[in-house]
C-alpha cells in the first residue's frame, strides 16, 4: 500500500503533484538555472560529495545519536519513544545540514557572498557557521519581532562575523526577513548565493534542501534497525517550511511507516493566531512557488502567530501539500501551550530542554504514544536545543532572569 | 487591434517616445487614484501602469512597498480596482495597464481575471513574479481575449530567455534597467545599449525601459534608447510628499522623453 511514486518528485520544472515551481521575478531566474545546474554537477561529484561527508562527519558531528527516552516513554505509557538527537548537530539544529551543503555548493559556484532569512535564528547561525568555514562574507535578514524573541542568537551571528539586518517592515517576522532577503538577491544575484533555510521558494531549492537534510533518514533508519531490529510505526516532526520532517520522512517515504508532521496552532485555530497552513489555508503563490498559504480572499498574505520563532510562517514547502494529498503523511498542530507543557517535560522527564519547535513534535506523541501499546515504536525529530528558548519561555512564565 | 498597439503606432508615427508612468492603486485612496490618473493623462501619460497592492510585494522597494501598505489600509483590493477601471474609462481612454504580483490574480482565477479585466477596459497585465514559462495557460487565456501580456527581460537574462520571453509578450516588452528592485538608483551597466539593440534585433514588438528612472536626465538618456520609459517610484514619491509639484515633475519628465 505504501508504493507509489513519491520518491520521482518533483518533476521538471520543480513541481511535486501541483505543488512548486518558480515564480520570481526574471532577474533572478538565470540564477536558479545556475544553481540547478551547478546542483546537478555536484551530486555527480565525488571530490564535492567526499568533502561533504567529510565535514558531516568532522564539524557537524555527525549520525547524530538515536536515542531511547526511557523516562518519557515511562510517563506517557504507551508506545516507545525515540528521539533523533538533531539537537546535537553542531550550532545546535538540523538547519546545519543544509547550510553547510549550500555553503559548499556556492563557494564551488565562485560566489563570494552568502545571504539568508532566519526566523529562529537557527538558520542564521547556521548559514554564518558556513561563511565562516568556508570563507565567504555573510548577511542575515530578521524580522526584527523574531530578534527580540531570539536575542541570543543574534549575538551568535554577529561573533560568527555576519551582518544581520533587522526587518522592520510587514509582520516583521520570517516571511519579511525573506522577502528582503530576496530583495537583497535581485541585486547582488551575480556575486551572491541565497541559502533558502527550508524546503520551500522556487525550484531548484525545495529538492536541494530536502537531499541535504534527507540524511536525517538515511541515518535513522540505520540506527533504527540496529536498536530495535524494526522499522517504526511512526515518525513525528515539527513543521514550519517543512525541511527537518521531510530529512526525516524522505528515506521512509516508500515504507509501512506512519508519518505525522506537526504545525503552529498558535493560540488556536478559531483565534486565527496560528500558522497551521492546512488548518487554516488554501492554495496560493508565495515567495517563489505554489503551496498552501494563509491568506485572505484577495490572495493577501495573513499574519500569522506561533510562540516559536522557526513555525511562524505563512506557507510551507511544496513537498508538503503534495504529501498531503497523497495521504501519505498526516499533518495535525500542536497549540502554544501544548507546545510549552512539552518543552517542560521534555526537560523534567530526559534532561533535554528542546527548540519550542521541536516541543510541537514532542506535544503529538504525548497525545499519540499513550493510544499506542507498548511494543510500538514512535521516532520524534528532536529538530534543535532550547537553549534559544530559555529567555523566552522564562518571559512567558512570569520569571525574571 | 487594441489601444496599447494603437498607442505606440501613433508615437512612431509622430517619431516619439512613450511615456509610461506607475502610480499605486488606492494610494492613499481610489478617489485620489482617480484623479492622479485624469492628471497622468492630462500631462501626455501615454499608457498608465497601476499597480494593485500585495501584502509582499517582493520586487519593489521601501518607496513602492509602503504605498502598498497605504492602499491595502484603505482596503484597496484587486476586487475594487477592476470595477474602478470601469469607472475610469467613462472619463479617458488613455491605455491602462495592471501591474500585480501573481497571488492575487491566481486567488481571483485566472479566466475570471482576464473576462473581468477585459470587460472593465484594461488593456493588459505585467506579473513580475510570474515567469513566462509559468504562464503558459495565462498567455493563451490573455491572447484568446486580446489583453496584452508584458513579461519582463533583467539584465540577467540569457539570449535564449530573451527570445522566450519576447515571443510571450504582447502590447510592449518590459526591460529591466538594473539588477535590482523597483526605486532603485539607476546605474546604466555599460552593456546596456548594446543589451536593448540585441532584444531589438529579436522583435519588432516596443521595448519600454523601468526601474530606477526618477529624473527627467535619466527619462531623457533612456528614451534616446528605448521606445518608452517607465517611471514609478519617483512619481508614488511625488504625489505622496510634495502633491502641490506632482504636476509640474510630470510635464518635466513628459518634456524629456520626447
Ligand atoms: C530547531 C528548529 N526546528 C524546526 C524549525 C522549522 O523549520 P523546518 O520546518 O524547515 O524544519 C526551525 C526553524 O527555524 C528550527 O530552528
Amino acid at each position: 500500500m505504501w508504493r507509489i511514486t513519491i520518491k520521482k518528485q518533483p518533476d521538471k520544472k520543480g513541481y511535486f503533484g501541483q505543488y512548486g515551481g518558480r515564480f520570481v521575478p526574471e532577474t533572478l531566474m538565470p540564477a536558479l538555472q545556475e544553481l540547478e545546474a551547478a546542483y546537478s554537477k555536484a551530486q555527480k561529484d565525488k571530490s564535492f560529495q567526499m568533502e561533504l561527508k567529510h565535514l558531516q562527519a568532522a564539524y557537524i558531528g555527525r549520525p547524530t545519536p538515536l536515542y531511547f527516552a526511557k523516562r518519557l516513554t515511562k510517563h506517557l505509557g504507551g508506545a516507545k519513544i525515540y528521539l533523533k538527537r538533531e539537537d546535537l548537530a553542531h550550532t545546535g539544529a538540523h538547519k546545519i545540514n543544509n547550510a553547510l551543503g549550500q555553503a559548499l555548493l556556492a563557494k564551488k559556484m565562485g560566489k563570494k557572498r552568502l545571504i539568508a532569512e532566519t526566523g529562529a535564528g537557527q538558520h542564521g547561525v547556521a548559514t554564518a557557521t558556513g561563511a565562516s568555514l568556508v570563507g565567504l562574507e555573510c548577511e542575515i535578514y530578521m524580522g526584527s519581532e523574531d530578534v527580540q524573541r531570539q536575542s541570543l542568537n543574534v549575538f551568535r551571528m554577529k561573533l560568527l562575523g555576519a551582518k544581520v539586518n533587522e526587518v522592520t517592515i510587514g509582520s516583521r517576522t520570517l516571511k519579511d526577513a525573506i522577502n528582503e532577503a530576496l530583495r537583497d538577491w535581485t541585486t547582488n544575484v551575480r556575486t551572491t548565493h541565497y541559502v533558502m533555510g527550508t524546503v520551500f521558494g522556487p525550484h531548484p531549492f525545495p529538492i536541494l534542501v530536502r537531499d541535504f537534510q534527507s540524511i536525517i533518514g538515511r541515518e535513522a533508519k540505520k540506527q533504527i534497525i540496529k536498536a530495535e531490529g524494526k522499522l517504526p510505526d511512526y515518525l513525528i516532526a515539527c513543521v514550519g517550511g517543512g525541511s527537518n520532517a521531510i530529512g526525516l520522512f524522505y528515506e521512509f517515504l516508500n515504507d509501512a511507516v506512519k508519518m505525522v508532521g506537526v504545525e503552529a496552532g498558535g493560540r488556536g485555530i478559531e483565534t486565527g493566531e496560528h500558522a497551521a497552513r492546512f488548518a487554516g489555508g488554501s492554495i496560493g503563490v508565495f515567495q517563489g512557488c505554489k503551496s498552501y498559504l494563509l491568506q485572505d480572499d484577495d490572495g493577501n498574505v495573513l499574519g500569522t502567530h506561533s510562540v516559536s520563532a522557526g513555525l511562524d510562517y505563512a506557507s510551507i514547502g511544496p513537498e508538503h501539500p503534495y504529501l498531503r494529498d497523497m495521504k501519505r503523511v498526516r499533518y495535525t498542530y500542536a497549540t502554544d501551550s501544548e507546545a510549552l507543557s512539552a518543552f517542560e517535560l521534555l526537560s523534567e522527564t530526559e534532561g533535554i530542554i528542546p527548540a519550542l519547535e521541536s516541543a510541537h513534535a514532542i506535544a503529538e506523541a504525548v497525545k499519540l504514544a499513550p493510544k499506542l501499546s507498548k511494543n510500538k515504536i514512535i521516532m520524534i525529530n528532536l529538530s534543535g536545543r532550547g537553549d534559544k528558548d530559555v529567555q523566552q519561555v522564562a518571559r512567558i512564565k512570569g520569571i525574571e532572569l | 487591434m487594441n489601444r496599447i498597439e494603437d498607442t505606440f503606432k501613433r508615437l512612431k508615427a509622430e517619431n516619439k517616445k512613450a511615456f509610461i508612468p506607475y502610480i499605486m492603486a488606492g494610494d492613499p485612496d481610489l478617489e485620489k487614484t482617480m484623479e492622479h490618473v485624469m492628471l497622468l493623462a492630462e500631462c501626455g501619460a501615454d499608457i498608465i501602469e497601476l499597480g494593485v497592492p500585495f501584502s509582499d510585494p517582493l520586487a519593489d522597494g521601501p518607496t513602492i512597498q509602503r504605498a502598498a501598505e497605504r492602499a491595502l489600509k484603505a482596503g484597496v483590493t484587486l476586487k475594487k480596482i477592476i470595477p474602478f477601471v470601469k469607472k475610469l474609462r467613462q472619463h479617458t481612454q488613455v491605455p491602462i495597464v495592471l501591474m500585480t504580483y501573481y497571488n492575487p490574480v491566481f486567488k481571483y482565477g485566472e479566466d475570471a481575471f482576464i473576462k473581468d479585466s477585459v470587460d472593465a477596459g484594461i488593456d493588459g497585465v505585467i506579473i513580475p513574479d510570474l515567469p513566462p514559462e509559468e504562464g503558459e495557460d495565462f498567455i493563451k487565456l490573455s491572447r484568446d481575449a486580446n489583453f496584452s501580456t508584458i513579461f519582463l527581460i533583467a539584465p540577467t537574462s540569457t539570449k535564449e530567455r530573451i527570445r522566450q520571453i519576447v515571443s510571450a509578450c504582447s502590447g510592449f516588452v518590459y526591460y529591466v534597467s538594473i539588477t535590482g528592485i523597483t526605486g532603485s538608483k539607476l546605474t546604466l551597466e555599460e552593456t546596456f545599449k548594446s543589451r536593448i539593440a540585441s532584444v531589438k534585433k529579436s522583435t519588432d514588438k516596443p521595448i519600454a525601459v523601468g526601474f530606477g528612472v526618477s529624473t527627467p536626465e535619466d527619462a531623457k538618456r533612456v528614451s534616446q534608447i528605448a521606445d518608452g520609459v517607465i517611471v514609478g517610484s519617483a512619481i508614488v514619491k511625488k504625489f505622496y510628499e510634495h502633491p502641490v509639484g506632482a504636476m509640474e515633475f510630470i510635464e518635466k519628465l513628459r518634456e524629456a522623453i520626447g
